[in-house]
């Protein structure tokens, strides 16, 4: 059974139809890509899989389940994690308190426990405390723990967003456009950084991004959007020379 | 390095030793309460300062939770008074008309909790239309909320309507006030130093990316809202029992302004800086009362000096390490860390 399965999904903004009859599938440890020319609808492709628009039309569906209707909190506790195409960290809380508010779903302590610091509340923070710094860690971050979230460095306040998506616990990690504002060299650092990712954490990744050079290098499929309809899907190899794809990215003149 | 300066980091070394020991807060809390209680019972302090202090605490715990909403969770809650009218009105009618008059000493924490119950039922259901609705228009709705309770008061006979209502006994004694006070400052502590907190914290920033973090935030704006309308309530509960009167017009916008003064002049999302801002406030507007009227000018003028020079307040988004739990594990982690940084004093 796949993943993540979409079918049919459409969405309007009052008239505007950002998504139209979407259908998609995500095998388990697949990576893949969606492009598209700005305004295609792939971010709101992903506001749509993680709950924050709810779509007009459509089924998503997580190992089996529906999602459509749902809060972002409940989808993101059955296992789909995100980052965003403008970085959204929590600017002015420490790097450690980043990472371990995404572990609110978890925590095994009810809010009076917490508001007397008694019962499981002393092992439980122990525990998210350590997995948070552990995390940290494996990212390289552990040094900056102490410091406010905007306070990092442009690099290193994406890394953090990803290490605070991981810190929920996914199955699938949504990146939208994680080279964004990076130099050509650090795109090549990103594209092992995101392949050791799968790695390591054995997690799902679909990514949306512009550049050709990371899409083509690492995604083992990609679907291509234009005006919210799917134009193409398949290998990059296939895509790489589609008429239909060209066109939208380059114009028609260029191809005739 | 200077004599000078030498000296200046003996002593915040031997400060930070001293607050670091895990007996501080209980030694500090018994000693407190022993002082209070024998302040009011020898009545080595006269009645005038047992007074101020009592409304110093009051003011702190009416501070401190509405740092809550205002400063941890970033909305603007205008609505404290209401609250706190809730809280007195309750624990007023439960000792004056329902508790016999010879038990009152003993049934008293029991009818400002049930004022604190109280305010916190209403609490959540204003908690509600904060799902949907942020900043300005949330200000609004608890705008609303508190001219709502004030005129329900207003034209209800049974609790006096606007005359007010009379016959509490001096309950309010300046160990209760003591204890409530701990008590609120503890419990407001604890929440914001646990994930819900750190949830409260994480929708100031962000709140679609705090959601989208797994974060509940429903759940977590009906418990910031519980808890701060909960403490209010208390706080009113005692105010009542101090003032021996109460009525509507006491609770309306100007006393939720002035709440909102003292968070903002100590500084929001601060624990140390609330009570920072209840106790200068509360003590300077006493110490400037033989200005008489020039005080309301005076006053004003001071605070907006200090939101020119000082535009977040005494404290704001700071915290004294002695209000950080001890036992937290990276706390005390990075304070070693910073602590080995410290310049050498013995050089």
């Amino acid at each position: 059974m796949s993943l993540l399965e979409i079918q049919k999904l459409t969405h309007r903004f009052a008239g505007l139809c950002a998504v139209s009859d979407f259908n998609f599938a995500v095998e388990p440890q697949e990576l893949v890509g969606i492009i598209g020319p700005n305004g295609a609808g792939k971010t709101t492709v992903f506001n749509l899989i993680t709950g924050v628009y709810r779509a007009s039309e459509g089924s998503i569906r997580l190992s089996g389940q529906e999602l459509v209707g749902l809060t972002p909190h409940a989808i993101t506790k059955r296992g789909i994690a995100r980052t965003f195409q403008n970085i959204r960290l929590f600017k002015e809380l420490s790097v450690l308190d980043n990472v371990r508010i995404a572990h609110y779903g978890q925590i095994a302590y009810t809010p009076a426990e917490a508001l007397l610091h008694m019962g499981r509340f002393r092992e439980e923070e122990k525990r998210i405390t350590n997995q948070a710094l552990d995390l940290l860690s494996i990212f390289k971050l552990d040094d900056s723990a102490g410091e406010k979230a905007k306070n990092l460095p442009y690099g290193l306040q994406r890394r953090l967003e990803i290490a605070r998506a991981l810190a929920t616990g996914p199955k699938l990690l949504l990146l939208d456009e994680p080279a964004a504002g990076m130099n050509p060299n650090e795109i090549i650092q990103l594209m092992e950084f995101i392949a050791w990712i799968r790695k390591t954490f054995s997690v799902t990744i679909i990514l949306i991004e512009h550049q050709m050079r990371l899409v083509m290098g690492i995604c083992e499929r990609l679907v291509v959007l234009d005006f919210g309809a799917t134009i193409a899907q398949g290998l990059c190899s296939e895509i790489q020379n589609n008429p239909k794809v060209l066109e939208a990215y380059l114009g028609v003149e260029v191809v005739q | 390095m200077s004599k000078l300066s030498a000296a200046y980091y003996t002593l915040l070394t031997r400060w930070q030793t001293l607050t670091g020991n895990k007996y501080f807060w209980p030694v500090f809390m018994i000693a407190g309460l022993l002082f209070c209680i024998a302040a009011s019972t020898f009545e080595f302090l006269d009645l005038y300062l047992q007074l101020i202090l009592i409304y110093v605490g009051i003011n702190i715990i009416l501070t401190v939770s509405l740092n809550l909403i205002n400063g941890y969770m970033g909305e603007f809650s205008v609505g404290h008074a209401g609250f706190m009218a809730i809280g007195a009105y309750v624990a007023s009618l439960l000792t004056v008309h329902v508790f016999p008059p010879g038990d009152q000493n003993v049934l008293f924490p029991l009818a400002i909790l049930a004022g604190g119950i109280g305010a916190a039922l209403v609490g959540f259901l204003v908690a509600i239309p904060s799902f949907k609705t942020r900043g300005d228009y949330l200000a609004i709705v608890t705008l609303a909320f508190c001219m709502i309770v004030k005129s329900v008061l207003e034209n209800i006979d049974a609790v006096g309507g606007p005359r007010g209502l009379l016959g509490m006994e001096k309950l309010t004694t300046l160990p209760w006030v003591f204890f409530w006070t701990a008590l609120s400052v503890w419990v407001i502590r604890n929440l914001v130093y646990s994930n819900f907190g750190r949830g409260v914290l994480s929708i100031r920033e962000d709140e679609i990316a705090s959601d989208l973090m797994s974060v509940n935030t429903r759940q977590v704006k009906i418990i910031a809202f519980v808890v701060s309308s909960f403490f209010a309530g208390i706080a009113g509960g005692l105010f009542a029992h101090a003032l021996q009167f109460i009525n509507p017009r006491m609770f309306d916008i100007l006393k939720s302004t002035d709440i909102l003064i003292m968070v903002y002049l100590g500084g929001i999302a601060s624990i140390a800086g609330s009570i920072i801002g209840a106790v200068v406030y509360t003590i300077l507007l006493e110490i400037l009362r033989p200005l008489g009227v020039w005080r309301m000018v005076l006053m004003p003028l001071m605070l907006v000096l200090l939101m020119i020079y000082r535009p977040r307040g005494i404290m704001g988004m700071k915290e004294i390490r002695l209000f950080m739990p001890l036992r937290d594990l990276v706390t005390e982690k990075l304070w070693r860390r910073k602590k080995k940084e410290a310049p050498d004093v013995s050089a």
